[in-house]
């Protein structure tokens, strides 16, 4: 301190690879105990599952005893079963038709992405889309071969009954929503007790109603099938969750909005469709895709009741007793496509989110 | 609504139902809107008491005093098939309550390390925990649960090849079994010890509030918490007398004896729950720690308070604030989505009442029972929740 001459060591490098490691991987005692943590737990499981999944695994093998030879995975199942694992029960020679559909119901959920497409032409897309979709798949018509929807199954079934769900609890949604702030307390007091009755149960309760409770409710001689059924769980369901959803982006419409409209003179129905409902689902907008995401996972509950959706021809394509035994491979396989889905619009709701929150946050 | 009570100077203008007066409309439109409600109830509920006279299925809960005839796999409670109805019931309502209670206090551990290891300066421990929240919230539960249920059934040894990891635990298709303390009063003296250490703290607790108000001493709340935690435990089975003999599971036959089970189908759920939810709360505890500006912690640290004492004193109770409200909605899924134990067979209230519902065919009984209880223990846990958020809530002028 008191003699200043010596000079100082020079800083240490604060750029480079060296710097970043020391900087991100080793600055301090614990993160270094941390860093070599992680390096062993890879470390550890890393190369078996690669020896596992890539070393010993079988990707052409014929039969399940030349494939469990490998001691590896047995990816050769997947490649015997994709047909059934994909499509279900669907008629294999009609299989393209399924396959139309599901391609179409995707380019349908990334229109809806687009900002281009959000205008009048989206709801004509989407009711357009949806009947392609019905004739595709139940055909009958155009000298389409007529399939029950008993034998659908697969991706395209997933696909349905999320897409479906979505778009008719939509409207639904809105409507509850719209109910819920209503200053009319009959009205209110029935959308909140609709919103949080449906709420506080889990949807395999709302998918068991329907499957046990809903023929008790029809008059005799009516029926539904059982797929519809499930439609109508996941919609009854979802139009809950929406409902709050939009009820968040009407609250967050500044009051001025509100009033502005009221003194120009607007009726209810004008008010909402003109000045406050194109601003608050603009808002809600990332909230609402993050719902498709639920809703495509939870789609996967149907397996309970005994619909053949993706996850429950996955579980039929392991009962073959000439292939016993690969669950683990049918289900990484599955997992990839559920999460390519779901990945992927969850970050597409990120990059929206970015994108409109321009204006609102400061 | 006031308009007929102007003060007295004009007589109010006598009221005409008309149809732009909006109070009319709104009472039509209430009025259509209950009509409509009861009407649709009316038709739906005469038509399933004509659907179950034809059935012959009478309604109400007299079959819950039946006998039940089925046998239920795990059970807190004693239960065969000569048991009620009901009380199969509430062994699936334990189920559910265990699993749920367990799952919420393992993911919120799970949840906040690696939410707190997402923020982490450390680059691999935060390229490990993003990769970890993205592949498990991408992935249908179910799916998960199915994933764990086979890897335990299908890729573990069976019982005689069981894998004995530490002595007396034992990992085979049939479950973990682990060692368990004999039946002994000193476990209850245990016990006892560790709800008085709870009352204790709370004493402590205000003890040391009132102190450091009237003095400004403050008082080491948290170690005292944790030596009476596990100190009086400890003292209640020393009184006791120290047992030591544990009950070790041994092979005879083709399965295990003795010791404590963790069965596939609850080690596969409560895995699969804690995994999933974990991956949910880790975001929730994320935003709630970004959400508490930088600022924050360089006025602590100006105050010259260490960085513990910031965290614990500043940030964290100021998180909480952002934390709680998603974090109940959290809990709350977990709880809904142990009703996914029905798929992989743990008998938790919604497999058993649909057991229920098949052998008797009370089904809109049957489901009422799985509502109401999903209802409850969604409303409690919210109550609760509501009021630890007040409790925690920024008291404003």
């Amino acid at each position: 301190m008191t003699t200043a001459s010596e000079s100082l060591p020079p800083p240490s490098i604060s750029t480079g690879p060296i710097a970043w490691v020391r900087e991100r991987l080793f600055s301090s005692p614990l993160n270094t105990v941390l860093t070599v943590l992680s390096v062993w737990l890879i470390l550890m499981a890393l190369p078996p599952f690669i020896e596992w999944a890539l070393i010993k695994s079988s990707f052409t093998a014929a039969t399940s005893q030349e494939c469990r030879a490998g001691g590896g995975a047995c990816w050769a199942f997947i490649g015997q079963k994709y047909r059934l694992i994909l499509f279900g029960l669907y008629p294999y020679e009609e299989q393209w038709r399924p396959l139309i559909a599901a391609i179409l119901l995707v380019a349908m959920i990334v229109a809806s992405c687009m900002p281009r497409f959000w205008n009048v032409s989206l709801p004509i897309i989407w009711v357009g889309g949806l009947i392609v979709v019905a004739i595709l798949m139940w055909g009958g018509v155009f000298g389409l071969r007529y399939v029950e929807n008993t034998l659908w199954g697969g991706l395209p079934l997933t696909l349905i009954l999320a897409t479906f769900g979505i778009a008719i609890a939509f409207p639904f949604g809105i409507v509850l929503a719209l109910g819920r702030r209503s200053r009319m307390p009959a009205i209110k007091t029935l959308c909140i007790m609709y919103i949080e009755l449906i709420r506080g149960v889990p949807l395999i309760s709302m998918l068991f109603m329907s499957s046990v409770m809903l023929p008790l409710f029809l008059p005799e001689g009516f029926s539904i099938d059982k797929l519809l059924r499930a439609q109508i769980a996941i919609i009854l369901f979802a139009a809950a969750y929406i409902a709050e959803v939009v009820r968040g982006g009407l609250q967050a419409i500044p009051k001025g909005q509100y009033e502005g409209a009221d003194s120009l003179g607007l009726s209810y129905g004008q008010k909402m469709r003109l000045v406050i409902l194109p601003q608050a689902l603009k808002i809600v907008i990332p909230p609402l895709v993050n719902l498709f995401i639920a809703a495509f996972k939870d789609t996967s509950l149907v397996v309970i009741i005994g619909i053949y959706d993706l996850m429950q021809s996955a579980k039929v394509s392991l009962t073959d007793p000439a292939w016993r035994g690969f669950s683990i491979e049918v289900y990484i396989f599955i997992s990839i496509i559920y999460f390519l889905f779901c990945y992927s619009m969850s970050k597409y709701s990120q990059n929206l989110e970015k994108r409109l929150a321009t204006g609102h946050k400061r | 609504m006031a308009k007929g009570s102007v003060n007295g100077a004009q007589p109010a203008p006598p009221r005409r139902l008309s149809w732009n007066d909006p109070d009319v409309r709104s009472i039509v439109y209430q009025a259509v809107a209950l009509i409509l409600v009861v009407a649709i109830g009316w038709f739906l509920v005469s038509n399933t008491l004509h659907n179950l006279s034809i059935r012959n299925i009478s309604t109400g809960f007299d079959f819950l005093s039946r006998e039940s005839g089925f046998a239920i796999g795990e059970s807190p409670i004693a239960f065969g098939p000569e048991n009620t109805y009901a009380r199969a019931i509430l062994v699936g309502l334990l189920n559910t309550i265990r699993v749920a209670v367990v799952g919420i206090v393992l993911a919120t551990i799970l949840g906040t390390i690696v939410g707190i290891a997402r923020l982490s300066k450390n680059w691999l421990i935060a390229k490990l925990s993003m990769i970890y929240v993205e592949v498990i919230r991408n992935i249908p539960l179910l799916l998960q649960l199915f994933f764990w249920y086979a890897i335990i059934t299908e890729s573990m040894p069976g019982p005689r090849q069981a894998l004995n990891l530490l002595p007396g635990v034992f990992v085979s298709n049939r479950g973990v079994k682990v060692p368990a303390p004999t039946d002994h009063f000193a476990y209850d003296l245990a016990a006892f010890g560790f709800l008085l250490a709870i009352v204790l703290i709370i004493f402590v607790v205000r003890f040391a509030r009132k102190r450091q108000d009237a003095t400004g001493q403050a008082f080491p709340v948290y170690r005292t918490g944790i030596a009476l935690l596990l100190g009086m435990p400890v003292l209640g089975w020393l009184i006791g007398g120290a047992p030591l003999e544990l009950d070790v599971p041994k092979l005879q036959g083709f399965n295990f004896v003795g010791g404590a089970t963790l069965t596939p189908e609850f080690a596969a759920l409560l895995f699969g729950l804690v995994l999933y939810t974990a991956g949910f709360i880790a975001e929730v505890v994320r935003s709630g720690i970004q959400a508490v500006s930088y600022g924050q912690w360089e006025a602590a640290s100006a105050l010259g308070l260490t960085r513990s004492q910031t965290l614990r004193l500043i940030v964290l109770p100021q998180s909480l604030r952002v934390i709680i409200p998603p974090m109940t909605s959290q809990y709350l899924n977990l709880t809904k989505n142990s009703s996914l134990a029905v798929a992989i067979g743990y008998p938790d209230i919604v497999s058993v009442a649909n057991t229920t519902l098949n052998q008797t065919g009370q089904a809109i009984e049957g489901i009422m029972i799985i509502m109401a209880v999903y209802l409850s223990i969604s409303l409690s846990i919210s109550l609760f929740m509501n009021w630890y958020n007040k409790h925690i809530a920024l008291v404003e002028r």
